[in-house]
């Protein structure tokens, strides 16, 4: 019999879990050495030139299981052709035999010294990680109400409305009421006329003001990198601020000599040439406050990036409009972008931010310098981090 | 062992009445199976869920230890399968009973056709000398060192305990199952062999852009390792760590008898699917199928034994050369073959040049940023099979001195047989091989023709020649 040398069946294995509880520990790894390492993942080009919907690929390093391994490329290996193949044949171009393979046996699907890990994310998550403890300083609640936040409630009851929200304590009083009017017992049939329904209201619950003016340099002496950290940092600003904050007012302005409002996705994409006049973009932001937005009323942010490459002859006037701009606002924000790291002193000591450090003393002014990539990161910390929110406190 | 072929589509779990059917199909394969001559243990099998399959699959046994890098294997697996890219049908556990786990939506063919290939898995696994020495029962023994981890997680918290794994998983794979033989087994004495560059035809142009570093003859080796030097490093370190503590110990130890049993199932990979799937193909062969569940067969058959451009699969290799012992040998020989061999002797004793051009079989390498054929010659493509399959393919990593500079310093060797490690793979391992040891660790190689060896102090990886 050979029914005896086997058996067959069949359990339930629902509780069992131990690969989900593995994956989850692994998905925190990665979380934590994203985090690590959110400096450099957040300034690479494949997600500030992206729309910001897509998924990015993030490389984290460390999430690799490291072990003494062959060079997958110092190596010759075993593969199988279709009858006809011959020596010195070319069967694939760089890489691609690997995202061929199927993936399997020691060193598969890995090249040589790649030492990271990819992750796929979207740059939701990405931001979630980045603002998870970033806000904006100096938030005075006490002024106008004006940014809002929807909020359903439920306020009223009719005779029409869905079916799903039909009242039934309600419904049940006016079959009751109606029965006893006509000397019925109370509960003998229901007709239309007694149906209650619930309705909701949508009500605006007022939340603090705040308006962001972000300003950039547009002019001709911001170089390719100088542009590039300017949109990394208000691209994630921008983000940050719409997560964190519903329907906070932001202005996009652009300048050189002049300044404009632009739209954002001019804002994003457009460059212009010429001369840097700083006092432009400034005035262009009190011009905006007065019009539209008394001090009074709104918690106002005004940022500011450029090279610091400035006409002189406009410096006097730049340093009374940040003045001026300080008095009105919760905070200004000066961003300098300097591609010259290592550069000659005196070149970097006739900068804006040079002048601003001289002459700007103020506990609400913020600015720092953005040497490259991965500092757009110190940047949105700086302005917007915990340390900025502290420092803040109690200033008014 | 897994059977894992691309592309498939959803099913239901298998019905009531299909688990009957099975039931009975299964009935006859076992008797066919006895017929045939295959001599297995008492075979369980268990239809579940893919979760479950491709759990036990990243996990390799259904009791093992918890730890992240088996979840990322999970998460790989289970991703690559809910996106139709590939499927495990089945895994099959070297245990007495044999415990076999079929995936519920797979079609009722499918899994008759598995359970056929894995009765003959476990006719393997209980007769091929490489397993004599493994423990029947290591599903259990495996449970319980899962529950210690778990205690230790809870006593000693579950950073320190992970950060010791992961350390431990870093060189896991250098274990010897005869330990204190003088470490050389007879397969690391493999010919060394001029590399590909020198019998390319086009050596010449690849040459002028790679003046300077041209990968030449390895260097001879001398001696492969000083008497007392070890290639089972778990071992070394938990007899000569003055500081581990038991639990570490306990660690060390159980994550070796781990690897000690896995390794032989490495070892006899494409010996192991070839005689599960020449049976398979006879046993269905011998059941009366309908004219559709032919045609079922025939294309997951054909799916399964699949030639793959870049890697050999050891299911199409192992099956026609199995065929092929038998057509110049008779049946009672490949029975004789699946006990006394393993992979490398598999290769070396039967890998004919008849086979290797009707199979069109070559080696490659990376040219510049070409991949290229660099060999079709039979005697080096076995070789270089054999080359690529000794060892599991691991480098073969000696350790020499557990008192290095008179200071307790850890020194490893790589017994360089013309390739190369992966250097940075190097210099992020030895920190782990540093948190294990605790003290300054080294590690000699051969890159670009000289000696070098890297040392671990606790702060930063050096590289230093030293010839």
């Amino acid at each position: 019999m050979a029914s005896s040398r086997f058996s067959i069946s069949r359990e339930d294995w629902s509780l069992h879990r131990q690969g989900q509880m593995d994956q989850e520990r692994h998905l925190e790894k990665v979380r934590e050495a994203i985090k690590r390492n959110l400096a450099d993942i957040i300034a690479d080009e494949s997600i500030i030139t992206s729309d910001g919907k897509r998924m990015v690929k993030v490389p984290i390093r460390s999430m690799n299981e490291y072990r003494f391994r062959y060079s997958w490329e110092k190596q010759e290996r075993a593969g199988q052709g279709n009858g006809n193949s011959q020596e010195g044949q070319v069967i694939a171009k760089d890489g691609s035999a690997q995202q061929k393979g199927p993936g399997k046996g020691p060193g598969a699907g890995e090249d040589a010294g790649e030492d990271y890990y990819e992750a796929l994310m979207s740059v939701d998550e990405l931001g979630e990680l980045l603002f998870e403890d970033l806000g904006l300083p100096h938030l005075d609640p006490k002024k106008q109400p004006d940014l809002t936040a929807k909020k359903y409630q439920w306020e009223d009851v009719r005779k029409t409305g869905l079916q799903a929200n039909i009242d039934k304590k309600r419904t049940i009083m006016e079959a009751m009421k109606r029965n006893l009017l006509h000397g019925r017992a109370p509960l003998e049939g229901f007709s239309r006329q007694d149906l209650r329904y619930k309705t909701w209201e949508e009500k605006f619950e007022p939340q603090t003001s705040a308006v962001v003016l972000a300003m950039m340099d547009t002019s001709g002496s911001m170089g390719e990198f100088e542009k590039y950290i300017a949109r990394g940092f208000f691209f994630w600003m921008v983000r940050f601020l719409r997560t964190k904050y519903d329907n906070v007012i932001i202005h996009f302005l652009a300048h050189s000599t002049e300044a404009r409002e632009v739209t954002e996705e001019e804002f994003f994409t457009k460059g212009e040439s010429g001369g840097t006049r700083c006092s432009s973009v400034y005035d262009l932001a009190l011009r905006i406050i007065k019009e539209k937005y008394p001090p009074d009323l709104y918690n106002l942010y005004p940022f500011h990036f450029s090279d610091g490459d400035n006409l002189s002859s406009d410096n006097a006037k730049s340093v009374e409009l940040v003045g001026k701009l300080l008095e009105a606002c919760a905070m200004f924000g000066y961003g300098e972008i300097d591609a010259t790291a290592g550069g000659p002193a005196y070149y970097r000591s006739s900068t804006l931010h040079a002048l601003f450090q001289r002459e700007v003393h103020h506990p609400r002014f913020s600015s720092c310098i953005i040497k490259d990539k991965s500092e757009v990161f110190k940047a949105l910390r700086t302005f917007f981090g915990p340390d900025a929110m502290a420092a803040v406190q109690g200033v008014s | 062992m897994q059977l894992s072929p691309k592309g498939h589509s959803e099913r239901q779990p298998m019905s009531d009445d299909e688990m009957g059917l099975l039931q009975e199909a299964i009935d006859r394969i076992v008797e066919k199976a006895q017929a045939f001559g295959l001599d297995f243990y008492e075979m369980r099998y268990e239809v579940c869920p893919a979760d479950i399959i491709y759990t036990f699959g990243a996990y390799a046994m259904p009791t093992r230890f918890s730890h992240w890098s088996f979840g990322k294997s999970f998460h790989q697996m289970k991703t690559q399968y809910d996106y139709g890219m590939s499927k495990i049908y089945e895994l099959v556990i070297n245990s007495d009973p044999c415990y076999a786990f079929l995936l519920d939506s797979n079609s009722l063919l499918q899994n008759k056709l598995i359970a056929a290939h894995v009765l003959a898995h476990c006719d393997f696994f209980k007769n091929n000398y490489r397993f004599r020495q493994t423990n029947r029962q290591m599903v259990h023994a495996m449970a319980s060192f899962a529950n210690r981890v778990l205690q230790y997680e809870q006593d000693l918290g579950r950073a320190k305990v992970e950060r010791f794994l992961d350390a431990v998983l870093a060189i896991h794979e250098h274990v010897d199952p005869h330990p204190g033989s003088g470490g050389v087994a007879s397969e690391a004495k493999a010919p060394s062999r001029p590399a590909f560059r020198e019998e390319s035809p086009y050596d010449d142009l690849w040459s002028l852009d790679s003046i300077g570093k041209v990968t030449a003859p390895a260097p001879a080796v001398e001696q492969y390792a000083k008497p007392a030097a070890s290639r089972d490093l778990l071992l070394f370190i938990m007899e000569r760590c003055p500081d581990l503590q038991d639990w570490q110990r306990d660690i060390l130890s159980s994550l070796r008898n781990e690897m000690l049993y896995f390794r032989p199932q490495m070892e006899t990979k494409i010996m192991n699917e070839g005689w599960a799937s020449i049976w398979h193909a006879r046993i269905m062969r011998e059941l009366d199928l309908t004219p559709d569940e032919s045609l079922e067969f025939a294309r997951m058959h054909a799916g399964v034994l699949a030639p793959s451009r870049f890697q050999l699969n050891p299911y199409h290799l192992g099956f026609h050369m199995f065929e092929d012992i038998e057509r110049r040998y008779g049946r009672e020989k490949i029975f004789e073959v699946r006990e006394v061999d393993s992979d490398v002797s598999f290769i070396r004793n039967y890998l004919t040049k008849e086979l290797v051009e009707r199979l069109d079989l070559f080696l490659f390498a990376k040219q510049g940023d070409e991949w290229r054929i660099t060999a079709t010659g039979w005697e080096k493509v076995r070789d270089g099979i054999v080359q690529q399959i000794t060892n599991c393919g691991f480098p073969y990593i000696y350790a020499e001195d557990n008192d290095y500079n008179r200071r307790g310093e850890l020194y490893l060797r790589h017994a360089f047989e013309g390739v190369e490690l992966d250097n940075i793979y190097v210099k992020k391992t030895l920190p782990h091989v540093y948190h294990l040891w605790q003290r300054p660790v080294h590690l000699e190689t051969v890159e670009d023709n000289h000696r070098v060896v890297y040392n671990f102090n606790g702060q930063d990886v050096e590289r230093k020649m030293l010839s």
